[in-house]
């Protein structure tokens, strides 16, 4: 399962300043109170815990204090071929910035050596319009560009936006597995807690009232009862249905729980507290082990069940 | 202020496991049978429950909620949460009975660390303007500090893998450690770096597991179990978040009133840090260091700095140590540290 979202941040007054400035090929440090440059700037000081004042302008070029030489780099890092990560203290700057530097090979790392920053060609106001660091002083004559004054690039940067993208393996528990594997096979795969008798779809493989393992299994009808419910009016992206559409709790027969699920096959205004449903399943040959094996839950056409026999479960 | 003492204590197993959750269940109903059980308590014992863990080693939000199901939430329980490692869940359980308000409590961590590539995952605990956008993982980081040490002289290659050597081999009697056996020091050498200077030998492998610790009050401790390990400081800091601001090798860690153990289990996911936080406590070889083989051979997530406190606890309550600490580490290279120290009567 890949996990992907761009998170969108405000920069606050001296970040800002900060990103501001590297879109303008030029790195900014803030002075503390005890007369140190931090480059990257801080936000308070660490000693006095004040905003700084106004920024200073540090080099382009630094001194390499530590690093270290990843021969398989990762996704996202800033270079795709083997590289040194370093702490990297700039020209003027008394504490370190860690990036990247391009240098070919390990052999060609040493702490104390002089690198130089490479601007990237796009820059919008984030720590990678450093594209990476590299050995030597640079070329002399890269005066800093001026700061444009019209155009889109002139506002000062605000917000960054930082897009995280993970790969996740999802094991499924035992208990889970039966109920997947049932799901695909067109039955309602359930589990009875030993202490208590009641009976949980899907389990999670323990009570959750008495944290001991369910390990007998229940087969339980595809019918239910709507307990509760709403009416989704709101479209989404990634929406699989077309709103207005009802998604309920639905207790099946037999069960301690209930279980959301979408109530189709009528109007939404028909649904009530009490309907009595069933299960509208997939095709076998479409169906898999995954929740979807149940297209969703139809009115039973039976009369409502009373209050009463799901009240507990409200 | 109320004594409090480490009463019991229970972890599973280190593995990479097919047939274990992110929300920790199936790792964490056997642990708490287990340690439940041997302190000769119930859950309806326990005054207060406190976990640790993390929903970015999840992949989803609120996973510790799903851990619950683990204990049994009725009637209901009192329960918190730290996302961070569970020794600092074991923390807030301290807090709670020595200001009163419990008489028994229990912590447990979990993680399952090998739901998703663990390296990346970490890079998000660090800054996240300037320095996560860049994803460095938490080896390349570590190795940062690594070298800082080998060039100031502290130490070497060798005596990382010296470090790893000797792990291992105590590792080999405890069943929960995921790596475990005899190395030769330049066998380990003669292998390739991971993030020069790390090798493989010098990093904590990837697996998944919980670990339970119990605590109990004064008079409580005393009826629960004969010779109880009883806390005597208790003590966490913070260190900067800025890697580049922070002094790498040095770290604060001994507590006020602090005096020389027989037993120490350090948190060490790196061999390197083994060595720096040796040095910041002034262990010397009256300290056996972590028995059990530390974290350089059993790392789950969340769990294995309590797991550390509960292997110091066992030392007391078994007799084998008269006074023994418990380190828990947090974040990149050694930036939070917590110290707990016990002691037998």
């Amino acid at each position: 399962m890949e996990i992907a979202f761009d998170y969108t941040r405000s920069l606050g007054p001296v970040l800002g300043q900060f990103m501001t400035a590297l879109r303008e090929r030029r790195i900014l440090g803030a002075r503390g109170a005890d007369g140190r440059v931090h480059a990257p700037p801080f936000e308070y000081d660490p000693e006095t815990f004040r905003p700084p004042g106004e920024l200073v302008e540090v080099g382009q070029a630094g001194t390499v204090v530590s690093w270290s030489w990843l021969p398989e780099p990762l996704a996202g890092q800033p270079l795709d071929r083997p590289f040194a990560w370093a702490l990297i203290r700039l020209d003027g700057a008394d504490t370190a910035m860690l990036h990247a530097v391009d240098a070919g090979s390990a052999a060609a790392m040493r702490t104390g050596m002089r690198v130089t920053a490479r601007w990237a060609a796009d820059r919008v106001g984030s720590i990678r319009d450093i594209a990476c660091f590299e050995p030597g002083e640079g070329p002399p004559e890269r005066p800093p560009e001026a700061p444009s004054t019209t155009g889109a690039g002139s506002e000062p940067v605000t917000m960054t936006v930082t897009p995280v993208r993970l790969r996740y393996v999802h094991t499924a528990s035992a208990a889970e597995s039966a109920y997947l594997r049932g799901l695909a096979d067109g039955r309602l795969i359930g589990q009875r807690c030993p202490a208590c008798g009641k009976v949980y779809i899907p389990s999670r493989g323990t009570c959750p009232a008495d944290g001991v393992p369910t390990d007998s299994e229940v087969e339980l009808p595809d019918t239910g009862t709507v307990t509760t419910f709403s009416v989704v009016n709101v479209g989404y992206p990634g929406q699989q249905v077309t709103p207005p559409y009802v998604a309920a709790a639905v207790l099946l027969d037999g069960a301690d729980i209930a279980f959301q699920h979408l109530i189709l096959g009528c109007d939404p205004g028909e649904v009530r507290m009490g309907m009595r449903v069933r299960a509208v399943w997939r095709p076998r040959a479409e169906r898999g082990t995954t929740a979807g094996g149940i297209g969703y839950f139809a009115p039973a056409g039976e009369p409502d069940a009373p209050y009463e026999s799901y009240a507990r479960f409200l | 202020m109320t004594e409090v003492a480490v009463v019991g204590f229970a972890q599973s197993p280190c593995r990479v496991r097919e047939d274990a959750t992110t929300g920790g269940v199936e790792m964490l109903v056997p642990i708490l049978a287990e340690a439940l059980g041997a302190a000769g308590l119930t859950k309806a014992d326990i005054g207060f429950w406190c976990s640790g863990s993390s929903d970015y080693l999840a992949g989803r939000a609120f996973s510790f909620v799903q851990a619950v199901d683990a204990i049994g939430a009725v009637p209901p329980i009192m329960e918190s949460h730290v996302e961070m490692d569970g020794a600092w869940a074991l923390y807030e359980a301290w807090v709670k009975i020595a200001s009163g308000e419990a008489e028994t409590a229990l912590a447990y961590g979990f993680g399952k660390s090998s739901g998703a590539e663990l390296r990346r995952v970490l890079a998000l605990q660090l800054d996240p303007y300037l320095v996560a956008p860049l994803w460095p993982d938490s080896v390349s980081v570590a190795a940062l500090q690594a070298r800082l040490g080998i060039e100031a002289g502290l130490w070497s290659e060798k005596d990382m893998a010296e470090v790893a050597a000797r792990s291992r081999a105590s590792a080999a009697s405890n069943p929960a450690a995921q790596v475990s056996g005899d190395v030769t020091i330049e066998d380990l050498l003669g292998r390739p770096y991971v993030a020069d200077p790390l090798r493989a030998h010098d990093c904590a492998p990837v697996g998944d597991g919980a670990a339970v610790v119990i605590l109990a009050s004064g008079e409580r401790a005393r009826q629960i179990r004969d010779r109880p390990a009883w806390i005597t400081s208790f003590w966490h800091r913070t260190g900067s978040g800025s890697l580049g601001a922070r002094d790498l090798l040095s770290v604060d860690l001994r507590p006020p009133g602090y005096r020389p153990v027989d037993v120490a289990e350090l948190h060490a996911p790196f061999t390197h840090q083994e060595i720096l936080l040796r040095r910041a406590l002034g262990l010397g070889a009256e300290a056996d260091v972590n028995p059990s083989g530390g974290a350089l051979c059993a790392n789950p997530m969340f769990a294995a700095g309590l797991a550390r406190i509960g292997c110091a606890a066992e030392a007391v309550m078994s007799g084998r140590a008269s006074r023994s600490l418990g380190h828990a580490t947090s974040g990149p290279a050694l930036q939070q540290n917590l110290i707990c120290v016990m002691e037998g009567r």
